[in-house]
């Protein structure tokens, strides 16, 4: 069993939510059992009786913000059903937090003191982060350039066969960043730039860590977005899963906010210099 | 059909009509993308190695192999001629198929030969083959222990260690899987 893994990781969760509270962030709870998951194209939820397991506590996290509160996080376990690998587990430890009056650059500031602080020193996250818009790397590394030319089987396989590898190379931590509109999931279009969405994925030696948005909050245009996932989740015979009516009316209310998604097992995997999450999971 | 899903090392499917074989695996699902299935496969003719990546909503073919038991009979040119056991069909393997496998067929040897529809893609010797030693220094008298080789020939010209105490005219089994030395079977 993997002690050492054990040992880290009470050891990374503590400096985690004393970075947090030492920010002024509260920790919260949200339902683990949820009735509608959050809807996306290539994420499926695990079900649960008449309910599914949560792939993450997003949307709870943006009622939170309609309701007020300003500086939340969460760490808690989340499911992804079929996804096994060396660096997926359908069981992993997902740490989020949401900032209102905040954009993913205030998040994309606050994920770089977090990491470089729960390192400690580690070269691996140090110094200067490496910002990459998607249209450049996609140019430099794929020869085409996705936004406004979207092609989504594309830019999975070109994604995947060559800018990840070649985001590996460059080694530590690099930001690509401006997503096509297409690939916005929660994001909301960039001020200026119509074809690109505001946001962030974080790559540390070419393994991707965190995910973050510019939290979209026009409700109308959320079920827009909800409703084609649903169509294409159908025709591709997957579930559509409910629409979450008490989200979208809280998008009403909520402030313009930032938000991350952040693998904590991955986090643990990377500061133990492993490269599978065989090191840090040890029931695996 | 396989579903990508079904995709694991080791694993034999058909691609333009090839038999090929899995060699490496990696699952990949970057960000909010669709779940990637990386492949490093091997083409079990030719022996070419290649990189292939399926999504998930693809399916890949079946490949059916088939292992049919044959007699060695005899050598034409370039060409080992084997016939079947049920059938007595003769069926021709190039030297480039056998390889090195050629120092250990003998007459009448019963072997395996793995066919991709009908076309014969590998062949799998018994385990032992007995053969007669046919060059070797004179060992020292008395001396059995198996640890100390020395260098030999076979009638075929085939060379291998065997231990000290093998003479020329022993009859000794080797391995065919390794190519070396297994144990003596009877003095010349």
């Amino acid at each position: 069993m993997a002690i050492d893994g054990i040992l880290q990781r009470d050891v990374l969760m503590r400096r985690i939510r004393t970075f947090f509270h030492e920010r002024g962030f509260t920790e919260v709870e949200t339902p683990v059992r949820v009735e509608a998951p959050c809807m996306e194209l290539n994420i499926d939820a695990e079900p649960s009786g008449e309910h599914f397991l949560r792939t993450s506590p997003e949307l709870f996290h943006k009622r939170l913000l309609a309701a007020g509160h300003s500086s939340i996080f969460e760490i808690g376990k989340c499911f992804r059903r079929g996804e096994t690998g060396p660096l997926h587990h359908p069981e992993y430890t997902m740490l989020e937090w949401y900032r209102a009056n905040a954009d993913y650059m205030d998040i994309l500031a606050d994920t770089q003191a977090l990491v470089q602080t729960v390192a400690e020193g580690q070269d691996l996250v140090s110094g200067d982060w490496k910002i990459l818009p998607v249209s450049e790397a996609f140019l430099e590394f794929a020869g085409w350039d996705p936004a406004g030319n979207h092609d989504e089987d594309r830019f999975d396989i070109d994604l995947v066969e060559k800018v990840e590898p070649a985001i590996k190379k460059m080694g530590g931590p690099v930001v690509l960043i401006d997503y096509p509109i297409e690939a916005a999931a929660l994001s909301r279009r960039k001020p200026g730039h119509p074809l690109v969405a505001e946001r962030w994925e974080l790559y540390i030696d070419g393994i991707e860590l965190a995910n973050a948005y510019s939290e979209l909050t026009d409700p109308a245009e959320q079920r827009r977005r909800f409703e084609e996932c649903a169509a294409r989740r159908k025709a591709m015979g997957k579930t559509a899963y409910p629409i979450d009516e008490a989200f979208l009316q809280s998008l009403e209310n909520m402030p313009p906010s930032g938000g991350v998604a952040l693998g904590i097992d991955r986090l643990l995997m990377l500061l133990m210099g492993a490269d599978s999450l065989d090191a840090v999971l040890p029931f695996r | 059909m396989y579903s990508a899903s079904d995709l694991k090392k080791g694993l034999k499917i058909e691609i333009d009509g090839d038999p090929c074989m899995i060699t490496g695996f990696e699952f990949s699902k970057p960000g909010k993308g669709q779940a990637l299935y990386r492949c490093k496969i091997k083409n079990l003719v030719s022996g070419n190695q290649f990189d292939k990546t399926y999504r998930s909503v693809e399916k890949i073919k079946r490949c059916s192999l088939m292992s049919r038991d044959f007699t060695f009979s005899y050598i034409d040119g370039e060409n080992y001629v084997f016939s079947n056991n049920e059938t007595y069909e003769e069926e021709l393997l190039g030297s480039d198929l056998i390889g090195d496998l050629k120092n250990f067929i003998i007459d009448d040897m019963q072997v395996e030969i793995l066919f991709h529809n009908d076309r014969a893609l590998d062949i799998t010797l018994p385990n032992f083959v007995e053969m007669v030693i046919a060059e070797t220094e004179p060992g020292a008298r008395g001396d059995t222990a198996t640890n100390v080789m020395k260098p030999a020939k076979l009638e075929n010209g085939y060379e291998l260690n065997v231990p000290i105490f093998i003479n020329e005219g022993d009859t000794i089994r080797i391995d065919t899987r390794t190519g070396t030395y297994a144990d003596r079977v009877s003095k010349g």
